[in-house]
């Protein structure tokens, strides 16, 4: 194995999930650094460094307005750059939550379409909305994997009916857009990760939890898989069979898919469609 | 020349407006509310500042309006209904507007001022009824200032000034009638006898008291900050008792009391003879079976225990019930942060890592006198406060519980308890003279003044207009940069850049320094306090209660360092002065001339300890209880379990649980809803320390059913908490306890007898479990007083928060029942008491209305049997029976878990012969439901001893719960059990 690859988490005041997005990354065999955005935005070279990305959930900024737009402010101009610069590069990134919520406004996501990233950040193309009923949820879903997402954190997972679930909690998770962007985005293999039809509690459009660039390295979601690292955070782990908890934790697979793809060189390679 | 910009922001035509639609459900759920038939939500943003079109267009653009689901609207868009627009009142903080206005600084440069506020369109309504709705609904007086039309100002409405002289309060001369006047009406709430010592005081002085002296002192001696009923001298006597019940009379010896002539017994410092004292005595070195895990108990913000070799875990619980009864929403929100802040200011700095909070409230739909809120707004409001506050500073809200009584209807109950974590070496502060005083965090405005006095009164239906400042909102993201900031500044490489911290809570710096200065004196320069803006008078700066500021003792060495770990984490703080005076005096500074100088000796030894009057008298307490309902009696015990699932005591609480984020900083175990159901968890476990298995389990006992002797309720709360603790895993040896009385008032002997009986629960079961207390918290006067005239208490209501280590949460068990072919075991007597139990509330049945009683020895016997059980693993489930007795608790442990099970309630071991009514409705403490596979029964049977116990069931394949010649289906059960959210 190679050495440990480099994560850098990024806090700002009311973002609350960066400890254990940090501790997901280390489980899964890279070693995470927190970074206060303040510094980020004096320094944005600073991003260089890292060879992952993590932007965590929390309420940043109090999600005063909307949920994320206040960060999103703050890195249009002065972060976003570097940050579209380490994706061209390779880095993979991930955005639970509020990262999510930020990303989509910060122009990350859906991300740039030719494979080349705008200079400046883009106009938002996607939204995350308050939840169909109005209110804050914390509950656990069934998900599904699409099969032909290029996501590099979700592509190619196998999923047990009884045991892979995945943790939400948000109030602005339900996702939004116009046909069209829906479209081109299932057609692209953008969509990562879906709610079963059942389990979508935020009323989603299209049931869609979380969605990549085109380059499949920048991963959006409102599922946090962070929270998900150890069989005891299942919400039924008391009755989960040795069967159904021989592997590891959907979360934490996913973490692993990104950091062994950056461990052997392989997160480079180009993923653009022709 | 400044203007002001209005825009607003609604949902894009083809969208959804889900808060719109969310009103016309709320509206709905209110009897005395005509619903619209459609309602329209808008943000509000008015902007004064000088931005030109293009950097208003930008500002839209990229900050206030989202382009794909939001529109944007320059001025006021056309009416489309009655208009009911909500925006802050002057003074009242506006988190969203600090935000904007920063955001707006970054984005153009200019410093611009921002209201925030909603606009609503109501369709299909009149305006009387447009305006019941702003009322009941969409706004409160208190906090909000309504307009029935959009509202453009030239210019923004300013906080009237005060005038920053302190005047001198005339004292000495004035006769008893004109010192309780005077404590009435400057709303200092102190009594006659502590006016009197004031003036002893000053008389001694030869001049009479400024202001800000006088506020210095009713803030430090108020209820809330000193405790002073529970800590005073009481003279206790007994009325009407049966002949041959036992009485605390004969076994006064153990309250160190003295009995007199006339056959009264005198304890003095009622708090320190029972809750304390059982502590220490559990504490007292010498026997193997001493607590020897304490760390530190009474003494900080919160209660210290081990964890392991390196960490300590605290606890705290609060209750905010009179501001969250005028505004639930802030209320409840301060309430939490409050807690919070309590829990970060102990010792040099917790982590705080959980939250559990209890509510008590009056039911659904009820009618409600003049000056309250109705129950659901109050219910909705104080879940809505404490998950903003909760969610967004990243602190899981492991679980709680709600208890409905009509008599909390205009003092509803709000309980909240926050856990924390520190190293182990770092659990003791002390500030040392010389050392800077250093405010970080918030800033300070008028808001809050006078909070800590006026817990201490009592509500009356005047009160939402007379103390509308006490009432807070609260900036959760504020207070977590200054968590992330003292964390920073704990952990320093050197050591922490601090000597001590505590929170700002009631009182504001007068007792956040007070205490801090207690033994040394401070001087206090409150010019440099950064304000929220101007016009304050220093008295106002001295007491203001502004949220999330925490106050630090800094040597001056280690200054600059803590100021680049403020500018780091964005936190403002400020140098108020130091401590040490020559004399101990606090001495109060404005541009340095001296405002006001008080002794900290004179706080600290003058607060009058007037003996109070206890009586304990049944008959009358037993009166105070609600009639139990009318028989009604269903005619099968289906029938009748049915009814009970969804009494909105057992029901289902998810609705509530669900919109707290449970499992941020990722170190759930046991949730609160347990199984793929999602059945009642008894308690809530986690994980704190990423490289340990170690876990915390955090759990909660309120028995107020039994609250007609508070003796039996206390015993039955503490019972409760450890069974919930134990049901999950936690090691019955290592739990810890608070006690928290919210009472009526106390100043009615009959309440304060009743008190004394619940504070000798205390020591009596602390003692008997071995749970040692080590925080706890009072609020003695709880009442509303209405339009009319006619006093409505609360029931005497003591809540026993409790803090069990759990070894190895890989042995952690759930409630929901696990596998088909296990058999269900009871653990523990069922007497058939019937007294307070659900099944008596709902008419399922009657009969002699004696209370549940806790055998101390037979409980705790019971906990370290189950216990011993689950740490061998023959456990597949635990479950804990309470409100709705034995058959609802096997029946939530088979719909939890989705599997059938067939029930045989004549195997229960019961003392005497009993109906099957009594057996599946009786609530009788110390009983644990226990699955275990065939093959462990024997095993089982044998750790469990001489405790009595039976197997009286079995679960199977079936789809349904089979009792007593009835089949009743899961699915409906559950259905059933989870209308918990009906009516709210």
């Amino acid at each position: 194995m190679g050495e440990r690859p480099k994560a850098l988490v990024i806090t700002a005041p009311g973002i609350n999930c960066d400890a254990e997005l940090a501790q997901a990354f280390a489980a899964a065999g890279a070693e995470p650094e927190l970074v206060l955005l303040e510094r980020i935005r004096r320094t944005p070279g600073l991003i260089d460094r890292f060879a992952l990305i993590g932007l965590p959930g929390g309420f940043s900024y109090g999600d005063d307005v909307a949920a994320g737009r206040v960060m999103a402010v703050l890195m249009r101009e002065a972060v976003y750059p570097a940050l579209a610069a380490a994706v061209e590069r390779g880095t993979p990134m991930i955005c639970p939550c509020n990262g999510f919520q930020i990303a989509v406004q910060a122009g990350l996501l859906p991300g740039a379409d030719a494979g080349r990233w705008p200079a400046r950040a883009p106009a938002p193309t996607v939204a995350l909305c308050p939840n169909r009923l109005a209110r804050f949820r914390d509950v656990w879903t069934r998900v599904e994997v699409p099969a032909d997402t290029r996501c590099i954190w979700t592509a190619g997972l196998t999923l047990d009916p009884e045991a892979d679930r995945m943790p939400s909690a948000h109030g602005e998770g339900r996702f939004e857009t116009d046909a069209a962007t829906l479209a081109r985005l299932e057609r692209q293999g953008q969509v990562a990760l879906r709610y079963d039809a059942r389990d979508n509690f935020n009323g989603s459009m299209g049931a869609v939890a979380g969605i990549c660039d085109p380059s499949g390295r920048v991963l959006g979601l409102m599922p946090h898989p962070e929270r998900f690292t150890r069989w005891t955070q299942h919400p039924w782990w008391t009755r989960l069979g040795p069967e159904s908890v021989r592997g590891e934790p959907l979360g934490l697979r996913m973490f692993r898919r990104a950091v062994d793809l950056v461990r052997t060189g392989q997160h480079h390679r180009s993923t653009v469609p022709a | 020349m400044p203007s002001v910009h209005r825009i607003e922001v609604r949902p894009a035509p083809q969208g959804i407006d889900v808060r719109g639609q969310s009103v016309v459900a709320m509206a709905s759920t209110d009897p005395d509310l005509q619903a619209p038939s459609r309602v329209h939500g808008a943000a509000v943003y008015l902007i004064e500042g000088d931005l030109d079109r293009s950097a208003i267009d930008r500002v839209t653009r990229e900050l206030l309006c989202d382009p794909v689901t939001q529109v944007a609207h320059h001025g006021a868009a056309p009416a489309r209904g009655r208009v009911v627009e909500v925006l802050p009142l002057p003074g009242v903080a506006d988190p969203a507007a600090e935000s904007v206005e920063a955001a707006i600084q970054e984005l153009t440069g200019a410093a611009v001022r921002v209201l925030t506020g909603e606009r609503w369109d109501l369709e299909g309504v009149d305006d009387s009824a447009a305006d019941a709705l702003a009322r009941r609904l969409l706004a409160n007086p208190v906090i909000h200032a309504v307009h029935r039309e959009p509202w453009c100002p030239d210019g923004f409405p300013m906080a009237k000034p005060h005038a920053s002289t302190v005047r001198r309060v005339p004292v000495c001369s004035l006769d008893n009638p004109a010192l309780e006047r005077l404590s009435r009406e400057a709303h200092l709430f102190l009594s006659l006898e502590e006016m009197q010592a004031i003036q002893a005081e000053y008389r001694r002085r030869g001049c009479e008291p400024r202001e800000i002296e006088l506020e210095t002192i009713a803030q430090t001696w108020s209820e809330h900050c000193v405790h002073k009923t529970l800590k005073s001298r009481v003279r206790y006597r007994e009325a009407g008792l049966a002949p041959g019940s036992p009485t605390l009379l004969d076994r006064g010896g153990r309250l160190d009391g003295h009995a007199t002539e006339d056959g009264a017994l005198v304890v003095e410092n009622l708090l320190k003879r029972t809750v304390a004292a059982a502590t220490h005595r559990l504490m007292e070195p010498g026997s193997p079976s001493s607590v020897d895990w304490c760390l530190s108990v009474f003494v900080d913000n919160a209660g210290v225990i081990a964890f392991d070799d390196r960490h300590a875990i605290c606890m705290k619980v609060e209750t905010h019930n009179h501001p969250s009864a005028l505004e639930p929403y802030g209320g409840a929100a301060t309430g939490a942060g409050g807690c919070i802040r309590d829990v970060m200011g102990t010792g040099l700095v917790a982590k705080p890592i959980a939250a559990t909070d209890i509510f008590c409230v009056a039911p659904a739909g009820m009618r409600v006198p003049k000056g309250c809120l109705p129950p659901g707004r109050i219910l909705r409001q104080v879940v809505a406060g404490v998950r903003d506050y909760g969610n967004r500073m990243g602190i899981p809200t492991l679980n709680g519980t709600v208890w409905f009584d009509p008599r909390y209807v205009g003092n509803p109950l709000v309980y909240c308890g926050v856990v924390g974590i520190m190293p182990r070496d770092l659990i003791r502060g002390r500030a040392e003279s010389g050392d800077h005083i250093v405010v970080m965090g918030g800033r300070t405005g008028r808001d809050g003044i006078h909070g800590a006095t006026f817990s201490s009164a009592e509500l009356t239906d005047t009160h939402a207009d007379e103390f509308s400042h006490a009432v807070q909102i609260g900036n959760a993201i504020t207070q977590k940069k200054t968590l992330d900031a003292l964390l920073a500044a704990r952990d320093a490489t050197g050591g922490p850049l601090f000597h001590a911290v505590t929170d700002c809570g009631a009182g504001g710096f007068s007792s956040a320094v007070g205490e801090m200065g207690a033994k040394l004196g401070a001087t206090v320069h409150l010019d440099r306090a950064p304000l929220k803006y101007a016009g304050l008078s220093p008295t106002e700066v001295w007491i203001s209660e502004a949220q999330e500021r925490m106050v630090l003792a800094v040597p001056a060495e280690r200054l600059k360092a803590l100021a680049r770990v403020c500018q780091d984490h964005q936190v403002e703080w400020c140098d108020l002065g130091t401590f040490g005076t020559p004399d101990r005096d606090l001495i109060l500074l404005w541009h340095g001339e001296e405002m006001g100088r008080i002794s900290t000796r004179f706080l600290d030894e003058a607060l009058p300890t007037p003996t109070r009057e206890a009586v304990w008298d049944p008959a009358w307490s037993a009166a105070q209880q609600p009639a139990p309902a009318g028989i009604d009696r269903p005619t099968t015990l289906g029938q009748a379990l049915r009814r009970l699932l969804r009494h909105p005591n057992v029901a289902s609480k998810a609705w509530i649980v669900r919109q707290y984020d449970h499992e941020v900083q990722g170190t759930s175990v046991i949730k609160p809803l347990a199984g793929p159901h999602a059945g009642p968890g008894d308690a809530a476990v986690i994980r704190p320390v990423a490289d340990s298995t170690r876990g915390v389990a955090v759990g909660n006992g309120l028995a107020t059913g039994l609250a007609s002797d508070p003796y039996w309720m206390g015993l039955a709360a503490v019972d409760e908490c450890v069974r919930n603790l134990v049901c999950v895993g936690a090691d019955p040896d290592r739990i810890a306890i608070l006690d928290n009385f919210c009472w009526p008032s106390c100043k009615d002997p009959r309440n304060m007898g009743s008190l004394v009986r619940a504070s000798e629960a205390c020591l009596d079961a602390a003692l008997a479990y071995r749970t040692p207390f080590i925080s706890g918290k009072d609020s003695l006067n709880n009442q509303f007083t209405t339009e009319d005239g006619r006093t409505i208490q609360i029931p005497p209501t003591l809540l026993i928060s409790g803090l069990g280590m759990v070894p190895d949460v890989s042995r952690c068990v759930t409630m929901d029942a696990k596998a088909a072919g296990n058999l269900l075991v009871i653990v523990g007597m069922t007497h058939g008491r019937m007294g307070g139990s659900h099944a008596r509330q709902v008419g399922v049945i009657d009969g002699p209305d004696d209370l549940p009683q806790v055998d101390l020895k037979a409980g705790p016997a019971a906990a370290r049997a189950v216990a011993g059980a689950i740490r061998a693993g023959l456990v597949r489930s635990a479950h804990d029976c309470s409100e709705g007795g034995v058959l609802v608790a096997a029946a939530e442990m088979a719909f939890a878990g989705g599997i059938g099970l067939r029930l045989d309630l004549h195997a229960m071991p019961t003392t005497g012969t009993m109906d099957a009514w009594q057996r599946a409705f009786a609530e009788d403490p110390s009983r644990y439901l226990i699955e275990v596979a065939p093959s462990r029964l024997a095993e089982l049977q044998r750790s469990l001893g001489s405790l009595p116990h039976a197997v009286i069931g079995r679960f199977e394949d079936s789809g349904h719960l089979a009792v007593a010649g009835e089949t009743l289906a899961l699915d409906d059960l559950r259905t059933d059990w989870n209308s918990g959210e009906e009516g709210w």
